[in-house]
């Protein structure tokens, strides 16, 4: 199973066989939001955070 | 057929729509809105692609990316003119008065005072909304006075500009639950109760996702709200009141529906991804029973 690590904690993150480019996820650790930057290698980075216009 | 897919993040939603591309023979591009530079009237790189499913999570960059966009000729699912409408809650409540839509009775303010003086003739209790913002934030439910000075001083001393123009909505005794129904085209094609505790019933504040049939008279008046803002993708949030029967709260023109499709057993995604394909290929009017908002902003005369 591949893996990121946490830049927040330095968790072993684990991810989906699918996982895709900026895919974003939570670090099961430390609960930081995370985005997919690099698939190869692959590479976790903080996702950007919510701002006030954001929603669905 | 290309098709671009315009977001922040690739969240579940996206993950799903990348995938239902892929299952009918399509490989979606992501863009990402922060990593997107766009010269006015250039189409440069961006005529490669048949069209754009919009899903930046800010409404603010969705509504001026989708503008240059369609500007360029590309078919924006949805359009600069539905984003500009649902973004902001009460714009979407004047179109719905406008197209006559039951919609929750709604006055408007420009000062702390105004809403003051317009919350006590109204009594309590209200509910104070910002007009731009998502997910149930910083709605409050204003049950007495003590309550509507701290809030309004608040948004006041603390809230930006947009904090300015003061959206106050009778309050509506829900039932525990509100519906919210999924509507492409025109169609609504699922719906879902929204059940909580709490007065405010967003999943995304919690609310349980439960199925709700969908009767004529929901399918009837949301083809009607869908209609009033501009039609495309949408997802349309309803109260059933105990008098007046359903009315229309809020419409969302980037819907999130993870916690929909498993409660509701219908593809949300494929019928999405259906209808980006249907609006590539034969064109807006062609995937609706009305026409481009943009034809009907000049129509209006308000273009």
């Amino acid at each position: 199973m591949p893996s990121g690590i946490c830049p927040e904690c330095a968790a072993h993150v684990p991810l989906r066989e699918d996982v895709v480019l900026h895919e974003f996820l939570t670090c099961p650790e430390c609960g930081t939001a995370l985005e997919v930057v690099s698939l190869s290698p692959l590479t976790l980075d903080r996702a950007p955070q919510v701002e006030e216009d954001w929603g669905e | 057929m290309r098709i671009a897919l315009f977001c922040t993040l690739v969240r579940t939603e996206e993950k799903w729509l990348l995938e239902a591309f892929r299952r009918r023979g399509l490989e979606a591009e992501v863009i990402r809105d922060r990593s997107t530079i766009l010269e006015v009237g250039a189409p440069d790189g961006w005529n490669r692609f048949d069209a754009v499913l919009m899903r930046s999570l800010s409404h603010w960059q969705a509504l001026h990316a989708a503008q240059l966009l369609e500007d360029m000729g590309l078919p924006v699912i949805n359009p600069a003119a539905v984003i500009h409408t649902c973004a902001d809650k009460l714009l979407t409540t004047a179109a719905l008065v406008r197209a006559g839509v039951p919609t929750p009775r709604v006055r408007v303010a420009f000062s702390p005072e105004g809403a003051l003086q317009a919350i006590e003739e109204w009594g309590y209790p209200v509910v104070l909304k910002p007009v731009l913002g998502s997910w149930g934030r910083l709605l409050a439910r204003v049950n007495d006075r003590d309550a509507a000075e701290a809030l309004l001083e608040h948004k006041e001393t603390l809230g930006g500009f947009a904090h300015g123009v003061y959206y106050i909505q009778e309050y509506i005794p829900k039932p525990g639950r509100d519906i919210r129904a999924f509507v492409v085209g025109g169609e609504t094609i699922a719906a879902i109760y929204r059940s909580s505790e709490h007065w405010i019933t967003n999943t995304a504040r919690g609310g349980r996702a439960s199925k709700c049939p969908i009767t004529s008279e929901l399918a009837d008046l949301c083809a009607r709200a869908a209609a009033a803002v501009g039609g495309g993708v949408l997802a349309i949030d309803l109260f059933e009141d105990p008098q007046r029967g359903l009315l229309v709260n809020e419409i969302n023109h980037s819907m999130e529906f993870r916690n929909s499709v498993e409660p509701t057993g219908v593809d949300i995604p494929g019928a999405i991804v259906e209808f980006v394909i249907r609006v590539a290929r034969d064109g807006w009017a062609a995937a609706h029973s009305h026409p481009h908002p943009r034809e009907v902003q000049r129509w209006n005369g308000s273009a």
